[in-house]
């Protein structure tokens, strides 16, 4: 019982890191129908960030809390600055090209910073410093869930709940949810899309940051390649959730983490990412439009 | 124009979630005809020509096409490829021409249907492929200079005017050697020299024994064109008949003026 | 006064980049020696870079606007190479000059040279038939290594197991690759585009992993070496000549394919595809079968693939996983898009410009796979249609219908 307990919090805590890096797609592709391929690599930069900055401070010997704040702080400045400027470099000249251009643009800005931190960086895994210390309350159940194990789940959550507080109350919210049901219309009444488009960059990109910190905190390394699969299986959970879904992506992080953890606990470990690529294909095929998603139909 | 029919629609039905695009509706060609599907904007006409082409699958109702002395054949659950190749070809309002082909090439591509050569034939251009290529080349030809836009034949299709988009995606759709050619707003956006020239060459057409369905909101196209006319409201047939008939049935007048006119 | 305005901007965005890249580029921390590098200079490099790069975009934006807007088909007709494939007597002379580089290079330069032409032909080869698939029937696959690594492993296997020799798999990699292509494109190829990509790219990752993972069926990460060389009718060659048989064995390669890829796309088959790029509803109500025609594309594309990895796996004498990234497809992916989607022409530069630079400036091959991020970033802002862009339509059937009226 406890093995299943144990499996279900693991799962919960990857599908909440899942969650934070699939609301970036879907925020993006509710807004432009673009595919952000690059975006698994933002995550990967707001770790980097993350692990450089608390690296230097604990070198040199500031406090644990400290660390943490300004190291959350940096990630999340940073990998917002990012997603801006990608926006504005590789996405914005492409909005009124051939669908699939924008598509292949984001191939290559994700292959580009990959590489621009593997030759900046290193391409060693790095290992990332502890932030979060085990809490004396979390001792009886430790070997259920660990203390960052319940960080990542409340932190998931503090961010949820004031993303929907965003999306559903503020200015920004309404203008991002009337411009990711009709563009023109939007500019016509008077919303700046370019503003909406930029702002939907910065928050999936905070989010991604978040992600990025609180998973490498509690693997405990990092390299430059690990945005490209935590991307992939971020996009498995939005597609699955039904991409554009603000909720869809939530739930498709929380089956994708719960299977994967169920899947490798009590089956095998070997074929894990198999999982991951193979639910994406069938669910591509079999139910593009996923669990919330709405089906479109092409005006002829 | 008493002759057999070609196209017979019976009872066709067109949910869309739950609002209903088309109601019921009947309607047939004959060969050799002009019949006009008119009805103001949102009346369901282009919805009508999506369902019989297989874009759309019709909730209900029936399909048939008759090819001259042939067998009567439905084309109901047809993908839009089958249809066009049963004798079905259509334009469409919004202009879908293949941009970034040239002129030729697009009506090029409405013989693909009667054509055949694949992947070996292609590789290894045998005399049959040749003898079959050469014969897309004149007949698509002979399409251009039908429809007058022969001299255009090596240019982009996006760069012609609006008016010769049109027609070229006339000269496409005859490519296919349809048994009826279904216009979609084939005057939408002309300028009147530009329509006159039209109205010239649907009754060129016309004549060579092409029956034609058009959708047209041009009244006076419609009224010089037509030999009968068929009026779709909210999805539902509202009147039918020779043109002079629609001009003075007062449903039609209705529908196009509103209520006031009835009082 | 405007002047001063644009240096303002470039300045400014010059500063922005200079803190964008700030941690990563001037920050270098060791964790386990808790040592810290600054690396000042890097900031001063990106400063400099960023604004120069800046002014030539906005010079380049600037004369771009000044000119005509050109017709894409004028401009890319002018292109030199056009001309030169466009006069008969110029086109003889440059096949011949080019058939006489192809049969003298290995002669005339060391193993190693011939040996990374040989790698060169062999991308040439491999994006002419992604070219079929991306640049013709415009259908975007992420996962074009699969089929590749389908062609590898089968000949890795049945040589590995069977013995069976080059010649004898060479067609069935090939075919088995192109019964991939149809047993995936079967389900996928009714997604949008967009969808479509990501599919491949996920199907060619399974392929990947399932060939790391399954250790009794492929030996899993380290491989299967000591696969037969091709032969050359049943000798055995020595280094030397292998690497020089295996040279023109792709010279061949390379000219079968652009002869079957370039009937191929002035076909109906070829024109259907383009077609199909451009406008799927429009095709299908000119009567073109949407499925049928896309897969046929991608399992010819796949088919070329498997091809390409049968002679992988005969060049290497090994292969393991490793090789069938997804970096992979998106190498070929950049010659194609840097070549001009479509265009045998570009694609065949594209590759020799992408596989030869980073060999012969050694010093930048590091910065290789940087470099061809930007480009797929590049070319789709500023030259979307490639380096050369496929023109052929408007000439090949000029004269054509004139002699049919005349005859």
């Amino acid at each position: 019982m406890d093995y299943f307990i144990e499996l279900l919090f693991s799962g919960l805590t990857r599908g909440s890191i899942y969650a934070l890096i699939a609301l970036g797609y879907t925020m993006v592709y509710g807004i432009i129908g673009l595919i952000n391929f690059a975006h698994g690599e933002i995550y990967m930069i707001g770790a980097f960030t993350a692990f450089i900055v608390a690296t230097v401070l604990s070198i040199y010997g500031f406090p644990l809390l400290a660390i943490v704040i300004i190291a959350g702080v940096a990630a999340v400045v940073w990998a917002a600055s990012y997603g801006y400027t990608i926006e504005k470099i590789a996405y914005k000249p492409l909005r009124h090209a051939p669908r699939l251009s924008p598509l292949i643009s984001a191939i290559g800005m994700s292959i580009f910073l990959q590489n621009y931190v593997l030759l900046a960086q290193t391409s060693d895994f790095l290992p990332f410093p502890r932030l979060i210390r085990d809490f004396p309350f979390m001792e009886p159940i430790a070997h259920i869930i660990g203390s960052t194990d319940l960080v990542i789940l409340v932190t998931t959550v503090v961010v949820m709940v004031i993303l929907t507080l965003i999306i559903k109350f503020s200015m920004i919210g309404k203008a991002m949810r009337a411009t990711s049901q009709d563009r023109t219309m939007a500019t016509l009444v008077g919303i700046n899309v370019n503003r909406v488009i930029s702002m939907t960059f910065i928050i999936g990109s905070s989010l991604a940051a978040i992600g990025g910190l609180l998973i490498a905190s509690h693997i405990g390394q990092i390299n430059f390649y690990i945005g490209f699969l935590a991307g992939i299986k971020a996009f498995t959970a939005a597609v699955l959730g039904g991409i554009g879904s603000v909720p869809g992506a939530v739930l498709g992080s929380m089956i994708l983490g719960l299977t994967e953890s169920f899947a490798t606990g009590y089956v095998s470990s070997d074929y894990e990412d198999v999982f991951a690529f193979s639910l994406l294909v069938l669910i591509l095929i079999f139910k593009p439009s996923g669990l919330l998603g709405k089906a479109t139909n092409q005006k002829v | 124009m008493t002759s057999q029919p070609i196209l017979e629609v019976s009872g066709l039905t067109m949910d869309f979630g739950g609002i209903r695009a088309l109601n019921a509706l009947d309607l047939d060609v004959a060969s050799g005809e002009i019949v006009a599907l008119i009805g103001p904007n949102g009346a369901g006409k282009t919805t009508f020509f999506n369902c019989i082409t297989g874009i759309y699958t019709p909730t209900e109702g029936n399909v048939w096409l008759t090819p001259p002395g042939g067998k009567k054949v439905s084309l109901n659950g047809l993908k839009p490829n089958k249809v066009t190749e049963r004798g079905l070809a259509r334009t469409f309002q919004n202009i879908r021409l293949f941009s970034k082909m040239t002129v030729l090439e697009n009506v090029m591509i409405g013989r693909h249907c009667r054509t055949k050569a694949f992947i070996l034939g292609a590789i290894l251009r045998d005399p049959r492929t040749r003898r079959e290529e050469q014969d897309i080349l004149e007949t698509s030809y002979a399409m251009l200079e039908k429809v007058g836009l022969a001299e255009h034949c090596d240019e982009f299709a996006e760069n012609l005017s609006y008016g010769a988009q049109r027609r070229l995606e006339i000269a496409r759709a005859l490519a296919t050697e349809p048994l009826l050619l279904l216009l979609d707003e084939p005057a939408a956006g002309m300028n009147p020299q530009e329509t006159i020239e039209l109205e010239g060459l649907i009754k060129k057409i016309s004549r060579e024994g092409q029956a034609i369905l058009l959708i047209e909101h041009d009244m006076k196209l419609v009224m010089s064109l037509s030999d009968r006319i068929f009026v779709m409201d909210y999805g539902r047939k509202i009147a039918q008949g020779t043109p002079r008939e629609i001009r003075e049935n007062p449903a039609v007048i209705k529908a196009y003026l509103g209520e006031e006119v009835d009082a | 006064m405007a002047v001063f305005q644009e240096l303002k901007k470039g300045v400014l965005i010059s500063l922005w980049f200079v803190f964008l890249t700030f941690p990563v580029m001037v920050i270098k921390v060791d964790p386990i020696a808790r040592t810290v590098t600054w690396r000042w200079m890097n900031a001063l490099y990106m400063a400099v870079g960023t604004f120069i790069i800046y002014t030539l975009v906005q010079f380049f934006i600037k004369r771009r606007g000044r000119s005509k807007p050109a017709s894409t088909q004028k401009e890319a007709g002018s292109s030199v190479i056009h001309r030169l494939l466009d006069n008969p007597r110029r086109r003889a002379m440059l096949f011949v000059v080019l058939a006489v580089a192809a049969i003298a290079f290995p002669q005339l330069l060391s193993s190693y040279q011939t040996n990374v032409m040989t790698t060169a032909l062999m991308y040439v080869v491999l994006g002419l038939g992604l070219n079929i698939v991306v640049g013709l029937a415009g259908l975007l696959d992420l996962g074009f290594v699969a089929f590749y690594a389908v062609g590898a492993y089968t000949y890795a296997l049945l040589n590995h197991h069977f013995g069976l020799g080059f010649w004898t798999i060479l067609p069935v990699g090939g075919l088995l690759a192109a019964c991939f292509g149809i047993l995936l494109g079967f389900p996928v190829l009714r997604l949008r585009g967009d969808y479509l990509a990501i599919v491949t790219l996920g199907f060619g990752e399974i392929i990947r992993l399932v060939l790391e993972n399954w250790g009794e069926f492929s030996k899993g990460p380290s491989g299967i070496s000591n696969i037969a060389r091709p032969s050359l009718f049943g000798m055995e060659l020595d280094l030397h000549g292998s690497i020089v048989f295996n040279y023109y064995l792709m010279v061949l390669f390379v000219i079968f394919t652009i002869f079957v890829v370039n009937r191929l796309q002035n076909s109906r088959l070829g024109r259907a595809w383009i077609a199909l790029r451009e406008d799927e509803i429009a095709c299908q109500a000119m009567g073109i079968d949407k499925h049928r025609t896309k897969l046929v594309a991608f399992s010819l594309g796949a088919f070329w693939a498997g091809l390409m990895g049968v002679v992988f796996a005969g060049k290497t004498t090994f292969v393991n996983p490793a090789s069938f990234t997804f970096m992979e497809s998106a190498i070929i992916l950049a010659i194609v898009v840097l070549g001009g989607m479509g265009s045998i022409v570009g694609v065949i530069l594209g590759a020799l410009i992408l596989i030869l630079m980073p060999e012969y400036l050694r010093g930048l091959s590091q910065y290789r796979m940087l470099a061809f991020g930007a480009i797929l970033v590049c070319m789709m802002i500023f030259r979307p249609q490639g380096l050369i862009a496929n023109i052929r339509r408007t000439y090949v059937y000029k004269k054509t219908p004139n002699d049919a009226q005349a005859s």
